[in-house]
């Protein structure tokens, strides 16, 4: 059946019908087991067959799916679809997800102007230009983090060492967040993260990241710096609780995505030994190879979600003013129609159309300052450590298929 | 070629700086979109296309 046959019959039959379809596609889908790098075998067959399909979340209810980077770009990039997760129909992946729209939203949950008004008080923070002058301070830190990985030991775990701390300790830097406390925020990101959470456990986690930034911004009031928590303070426009809640998006969403691109793409190079000696051979490839890391393993990876606030039609199917969709980036990151042989690793393509970034007024503000930080993360640690490699069988390494923000746990490394 | 950028639109995560950093720029007050060179030599026209195309806010238009 083709997609705008089942609308047609949908129509006649109602939401209701819609709803109970037997073939809908179940959301999260798993990925296949011996293929962790792509997407689930359902979605990639989805957008080849029917690009704009009937899924059912965790709670029965259902959304669509739009899987063609045209069609994930068109929706991401119209405002009739909203991010507003107050509003009826909204998608979520996990009763976590659902949980947290009770507590104060973020930019990210927001829609213009009110998203644009908040997001344009950070967005001189991550220019371009102020991302380049951090070059060498990020780099500065990946070396000391390798010194102190090497030091005396020839294995290590590469996520507790390297690719977690390195972020972690930039954005701190960036928010004028004390690193001392890292423990702490990354236990609470986990926990928000996590697909598996209990609501209660993410409320909890959620309440006590506000309150740590609340509790940071009110400092800054008497002892200000120039941390960005310290500028939003002194503008005078936010109380502390609009303060934290911002906060609390950029420090998550500032260590837990370069994080997992960092171990992630280290394993996938491992794992790809020609492509690895290319970046080896010509270290100049590596801003290509990071955009078409970012294209091949799209860590935001279960489907960025929108709700429509009108009849809309996209790839030729309806949907209709209050239904959900789910604009999943990694199909669009495989779609042959822009990225021919798109399920091969090759550090030379040309990736720049990706959308591991997400689309639309939304698209990733930290962008910048991760492009930095993977470039020079794996420039260093490749040209520091020319014998890495993995120091268990890859059938033991544990990728994060529980997680919103894909990756692995662990990366035990030897050199 | 000639270059509009809606700085209303823009959402300036500056990936048109990164497309042809010859032709766009970022504000330093609120990194929103500064056209450098409105009509840019023909050696440029590709970066500036690319640029348009993947300016996720829709912001640049090319006229000409
Ligand atoms: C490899 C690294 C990263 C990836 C793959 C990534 C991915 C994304 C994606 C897909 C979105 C869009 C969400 C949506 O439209 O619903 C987003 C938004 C966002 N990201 Fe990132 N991100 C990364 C790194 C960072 C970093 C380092 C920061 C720094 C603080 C950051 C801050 C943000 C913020 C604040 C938003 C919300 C923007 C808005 O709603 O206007 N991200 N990111
Ligand atoms: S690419 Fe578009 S949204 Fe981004 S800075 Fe340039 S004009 Fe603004």
């Amino acid at each position: 059946m083709t997609t705008a046959e089942r609308t047609d019959a949908e129509r006649e039959t109602g939401p209701g019908a819609r709803t109970a379809t037997p073939a809908a596609l179940a959301v999260p889908a798993a990925r296949a087991g011996g293929c962790p790098f792509d997407p689930a075998p359902e979605i990639e067959r989805a957008r080849r067959e029917e690009p704009v399909t009937r899924a059912t979340l965790w709670d029965g209810s259902s959304c669509w799916l739009v899987t063609r980077h045209e069609d994930v770009r068109a929706v991401l990039g119209d405002p009739r679809f909203s991010a507003d997760a107050t509003r009826p129909g909204f998608p979520f992946l996990t009763a976590g997800g659902r949980e947290l729209v009770t507590s104060t939203p973020t930019f990210i949950r927001q829609d213009d102007p009110e998203h644009a008004r908040l997001r344009r008080m950070l967005t001189a923070d991550f220019m371009i230009k102020k991302m380049e002058a951090m070059r060498p301070e990020v780099q500065r830190i990946a070396e000391e983090l390798l010194d102190r990985m090497t030091d005396g030991r020839d294995a290590a775990d590469l996520v507790t060492e390297f690719a977690l701390p390195l972020p972690s300790l930039v954005i701190c830097l960036l928010l004028g967040v004390p690193y001392e406390d890292h423990a702490f925020f990354q236990e609470r990101s986990r926990i928000l993260l996590s697909l598996r959470s209990a609501p209660e456990e993410v409320r909890a986690s959620q309440q006590e990241l506000q309150q740590y930034l609340s509790r940071l911004a009110e400092s800054k009031r008497h002892t200000p710096d120039d941390g960005i928590v310290s500028r939003l303070v002194a503008r005078g426009e936010l109380d502390n609780g609009d303060i934290a809640s911002m906060g609390r998006l950029l420090l998550i969403a500032g260590h837990e995505t370069t994080a997992n691109m960092t171990a992630l793409s280290t394993l996938t190079l491992l794992r790809n030994p020609d492509q690895l000696a290319r970046l080896r051979e010509d270290p100049s490839l590596i801003k290509g190879a990071v955009e078409e890391l970012l294209r091949y393993l799209t860590i935001v990876h279960n489907g960025l979600p929108r709700v429509a606030t009108e009849d809309v039609s996209v790839g030729g199917v309806t949907v209709r003013a209050g239904e959900g969709v789910l604009c999943t980036l990694n199909s669009a990151n495989r779609d042959e129609a822009v990225f021919p042989g798109g399920d091969a690793l090759d550090v030379g393509r040309d990736a720049r159309r990706h959308v591991a970034f997400g689309f639309g007024v939304h698209q990733c503000l930290g962008q910048p300052l991760a492009r930095v930080e993977l470039q020079i993360a794996l420039e260093t640690l490749l040209r520091r450590l020319p014998g890495l490699r993995l120091a268990v069988p890859f059938e033991e390494v544990p990728f994060r298929h529980d997680m919103g923000i894909y990756g692995v746990h662990a990366l035990p490394v030897a050199w | 070629m000639r270059i509009h950028a809606d700085q209303e639109k823009c959402c300036g995560a500056g990936s048109c700086v990164l497309a042809a950093p010859d032709v766009f720029d970022q504000r330093d007050e609120d990194g929103i979109v500064v056209v450098l060179d409105a009509e840019p030599p023909a050696a440029l026209h590709d970066a500036v296309r690319e640029a348009a195309a993947i300016c996720p806010a829709a912001a640049i238009s090319l006229t000409g």
